[in-house]
């Protein structure tokens, strides 16, 4: 018993000796960038290794969960940053970022490419990066065999006819479901939305806590669920085509894009205050809103460039497109009402 | 010449180097405990509750004067008991079937009941709505056979699918630990108790079942816990009317940045399962009894009678409906294309055609899993063996003549070890991402992070599959083979091994089980070069596309078939010449 308890012993040990020594890890070699980010992010790993060459940088990615999770994170370790940029915090969380005073000011050359409506913060604390526009989407095919035409506005979901067919995502844990729940508010006002959020609930409209659930197990054009209509982005057409098993003629799906029915998310870089190496940092956001990233975006990670000069993709041109009008709403009004709204929504829906 | 008494010379306690190395036994599961638990535990606890150097009062009594979150203290409650009880219920027959017969096929069928716990929620739930949504196979079939409008059945975002589930994912559980507990029983006191002439009723309820109940009552804790923190199956399949504290805790911490009350639930979660694990560990070494390690060959018989046949055959037919379909919809699924088969999305896995950073090549990821599988199984192994024998020890040596106070000690030990397994994930997770960031333990970014976290929950597993078998060892029997001349090393080997090699065996395979399907804790601690399978599957599910979704479900199937593997491989492997078991 004691002979085999040294063994034990001696294993555990050498077990943790290896663990603490692997931590450290060497400080020689190549300047490194933390890139913080959330899940969806993607990026062609030629465009990283051009950019390591030229640089000298060696670029470390870390995904943080979802957007809101990202943030929430950068935020509770900002004493020892996670990272040097943050990627992805939107428009929906930019003033909780911002609040909390976790980026340094930078004024990228680049952001002349950048359209003036997508830039957010006058101090030029983060930067637009990527932007898209949350919608309603429909299962072509369902419709069509059904003889119903597709839903084209807010008040086609409260119809009769269109009962028990959407399913949508909780608005206090997804970012589709927040942007769907901003879309109503801007529509139908902030006495209003409420009444609206009343009469989808009685026309059966089905909530789910994520997107992934709403589109993989509910959405009858993905999944064996028997919802023909679902909370997406406006470029989920798209992935749709170009994820194609048998690639089809037409989108099985569609995105409805009738103006003020979609909510564009314009998505932020920022350099996170801590880093110890603000310059390669730079570099970085250089890097990220430059010509060649923001062209590889489209395909990557199914938004839309924030660069103006950056080229869509065929496909894009073809199948996926920008709502004209979407809704939009200053993040600090969104910042200010968003506990309150998502309370009172839970209340309506889900109570 | 008097030699010593033999109980002393035992433990050891003659010999200083020997109490030295005993101590340092005892005090490796306790640095671990605290260095990767009670430390990233503390120090999210802290900042989430003493933000300014004030303890926050008011976010760790809201629990109990909140409305909404005593509803949801209740649902917890409530429906990781009724999940516990079904669970029992239904994998008792089972156990018994694996423990006493031998019938063809039963590896497959034991492993098969273990698939589920690598699975993660969401592909589970794709299984789940493509067996039983409202356009999958069952609600078709009754359709057609019965022309019905609309499907009968819509168990969707209601409790009754949140118990499926549950039972669905720890149904392995119960089989598990109890069958093999109960192949360590001697047949020959229920033989005994029939020929006294007792029914079968009373030989069940007054031999059998008091002799289970440490196994049973090891299991059914295991099942609460993991009801009681369920997460996942809550909020994927429950849908958001549903919240357990876990889910809240969650909610609140992630979505809506309140950190004060997200520390104050999770505080009070772990001081729940103390209690609850305070109150079972008493028992629990009250009821222990001693048992003798016996053959394969005398437990186990041939499936003759047509009663015996019908009772497996019936139990083995469930557990391949309860288990097996989904698992198969869910492989089915993986083949069909928009017309009919297709082998496309596995072929895809294996292509990077978007040159992709984030590629997986599915050889790598499955290495990746493996190897921080077997790590983190060899790790809590280890550890939980150590921690085992120590606690047992201290039970047995205060027995009578000593102090109460090691007795209390072993016992407040052994309920404190569990609950990593009853801390909710995101606490843990954000402790270790503040914890483990800065010096002096800036470890964030080591290889070894992830299967040191994964053994932390896997410890407790370990310890209570151990457990039983270890108390259950008799004293007497050690003793013996001392004063016939055995030394320490063979008095182990002969007899506490044979006792305790198939709890450990079970304990194995959930340590690795649990290191292959985490996901929590895989998600902010794994290295982009580092992926494992679990988080490939989880990249595919984070856009549209049937490839995408096609590709999810391949890699699950993967990941269903790599742990299958390694399940039989760990259940044939050969411990010395005692055969394969």
């Amino acid at each position: 018993m004691r002979s085999i308890a040294k063994w034990l012993v001696l294993l555990v040990i050498a077990g943790l000796a290896t663990a603490c020594s692997a931590g450290g890890g060497a400080t020689d070699g190549p300047v490194v960038v933390r890139l913080m980010t959330h899940d969806s992010f993607d990026v062609s790993a030629e465009l990283i290794a051009t950019f390591e060459a030229e640089t000298g940088i060696q670029v470390e990615i870390f995904k943080a969960g979802d957007g809101g999770e990202m943030l929430n994170k950068a935020i509770l370790a900002k004493d020892a940053p996670l990272a040097d940029v943050l990627f992805g915090v939107d428009n929906t969380f930019l003033s909780r970022a911002l609040d909390n005073d976790i980026f340094l000011p930078y004024q990228s050359p680049l952001l002349g490419d950048v359209s003036d409506a997508l830039e957010l913060d006058s101090q030029y604390r983060v930067s637009p990066v990527d932007f898209g526009d949350i919608c309603l989407n429909y299962d072509v095919a369902w419709f069509e065999e059904e003889g119903v035409p597709p839903p084209d506005s807010l008040g086609d979901l409260v119809d009769p006819t269109y009962a028990g067919l959407t399913v949508i995502e909780n608005a206090a844990t997804s970012t589709p479901g927040l942007g769907f729940l901003l879309v109503t508010i801007e529509a139908f006002g902030e006495d209003g939305y409420l009444d609206y959020w009343q009469q989808l609930a009685a026309n059966d409209v089905l909530v789910v806590d994520g997107w992934e659930q709403a589109y993989y197990s509910h959405f009858t054009a993905a999944s064996d669920g028997d919802r023909p209509i679902v909370v997406s982005y406006a470029t989920s057409p798209v992935a749709e085509v170009y994820f194609a098993e048998e690639t089809p003629v037409t989108a099985p799906t569609a995105a409805v894009l009738t103006d003020g029915t979609c909510f564009r998310q314009i998505e932020f870089i920022g350099i996170l205050k801590g880093t110890a190496v603000e310059e390669q940092a730079r570099l970085l956001v250089d890097f990220l809103l430059d010509k060649a990233f923001q062209e590889d975006i489209p395909l990557k990670m199914f938004v839309f460039p924030a660069n103006e000069t950056a080229q869509l993709p065929e496909i894009f041109r073809m199948y996926g497109h920008a709502a004209d009008a979407p809704a939009q709403m200053a993040p600090e009004r969104i910042a200010a009402n968003r506990e309150t709204w998502i309370q009172d929504w839970t209340n309506i829906v889900l109570r | 010449m008097v030699p010593p008494p033999v109980a002393e010379s035992l433990t050891g306690r003659r010999n200083p180097a020997r109490l030295i190395l005993a101590g340092i036994v005892f005090l490796l599961p306790i640095i671990f405990f605290a260095l990767f638990y009670i430390y990233p535990l503390g120090s999210i606890l802290r900042l989430g509750l003493i933000p300014e150097g004030v303890l926050d009062t008011a976010a760790l009594t809201q629990l109990f004067t909140d409305g909404y979150l005593l509803r949801v203290l209740w649902f917890t409650t409530w429906q990781a008991m009724v999940s516990t009880v079904l669970t029992l219920l239904l994998a008792f027959p089972g156990a018994y079937v694996l423990a006493r017969y031998r019938f063809r096929g039963k590896t497959a069928v034991r492993t098969l009941a273990t698939l589920p716990f690598v699975l993660p929620t969401v592909v589970v739930a794709a299984a789940f709505v493509a067996l039983i949504g409202p356009s999958g196979v069952i609600n078709t079939w009754l359709r057609d056979l019965f022309a019905l409008e609309a499907a009968p059945i819509r168990l969707n975002q209601t409790v009754w699918i949140i118990l499926a589930a549950h039972v669905f994912y720890n149904y392995s559980v119960v089989l598990r630990l109890l069958s093999a507990y109960w192949q360590n029983l001697p047949p020959s006191m229920t033989q005994a108790a029939q020929m006294l002439g007792a029914s079968p009723r009373r030989v069940f309820f007054e031999v059998t079942l008091p002799l289970l109940r440490p196994a049973i009552t090891s299991a059914a804790t295991l099942v609460f816990i993991f009801c009681f923190t369920s997460f996942g199956v809550i909020v994927i399949l429950g849908g958001p009317r549903f919240a357990t504290l876990e889910v809240e805790i969650y909610r609140q911490a992630l979505n809506l940045f309140s950190l004060p009350l997200a520390a104050a639930l999770s505080l009070w979660q772990i001081i729940f399962t103390f209690i609850l694990m305070w109150v079972y560990t008493r028992t629990q070494a009250r009821v222990g009894q001693t048992v003798k390690a016996i053959s394969r060959g005398a437990v186990e018989r041939a499936v003759k009678k047509p009663r015996e046949k019908i009772f497996v055959f019936g139990n083995v037919v469930l557990i391949v409906m309860l288990i097996g379909a989904p698992l198969y919809a869910l492989v089915v699924r993986s083949f069909r294309g928009r017309s009919g088969f297709t082998t496309a999305y596995y072929q895809a896995l294996f292509t990077n055609r978007d040159d992709s950073l984030f590629f997986i090549p599915p050889g790598e990821a499955i290495l990746n899993s493996v190897l921080i599988a077997l790590v983190a199984m060899a790790l809590s192994v280890s550890l939980g063996l150590l921690a085992a024998q120590a606690l047992t020890r201290w039970e047995r040596e205060t027995n009578g003549r000593k102090p109460i106070g090691t007795t209390l000690l072993a016992r407040g030990l052994d309920a404190l070890l569990m609950l990593p397994l009853a801390t909710s994930a995101v606490t843990i997770g954000l402790g270790y991402l503040i914890a483990f960031g800065q010096s002096p333990f800036n470890w964030r970014a080591s290889l070894l992070m992830l299967p040191i976290a994964h053994a932390v929950v896997a410890v407790p597993f370990v310890m209570r599959a151990v457990l039983p078998g270890f108390r259950g060892i008799q004293p007497a029997l050690r003793e013996a083979a001392a004063i016939l001349g055995a030394g320490g090393w063979r008095v182990w080997w002969e007899v506490d091994w044979p006792l305790i090699r198939r709890p450990i065996l079970v304990g194995a395979v959930y340590a690795f089980t649990i290191s292959l399907g985490e996901f929590g804790t895989s998600i902010f601690l794994a290295r982009p070069e580092r992926p494992t399978m679990p988080l490939a599957i989880y990249r595919f599910l984070g856009q549209p596309g049937a490839l995408n979704y096609g590709q999810a479900l391949a890699m699950s199937v993967l990941l269903m078939l790599v742990c299958a593997v390694a399940f039989l491989a760990i259940e044939h492997f050969r411990f010395g010449n005692e055969g394969e078991f």
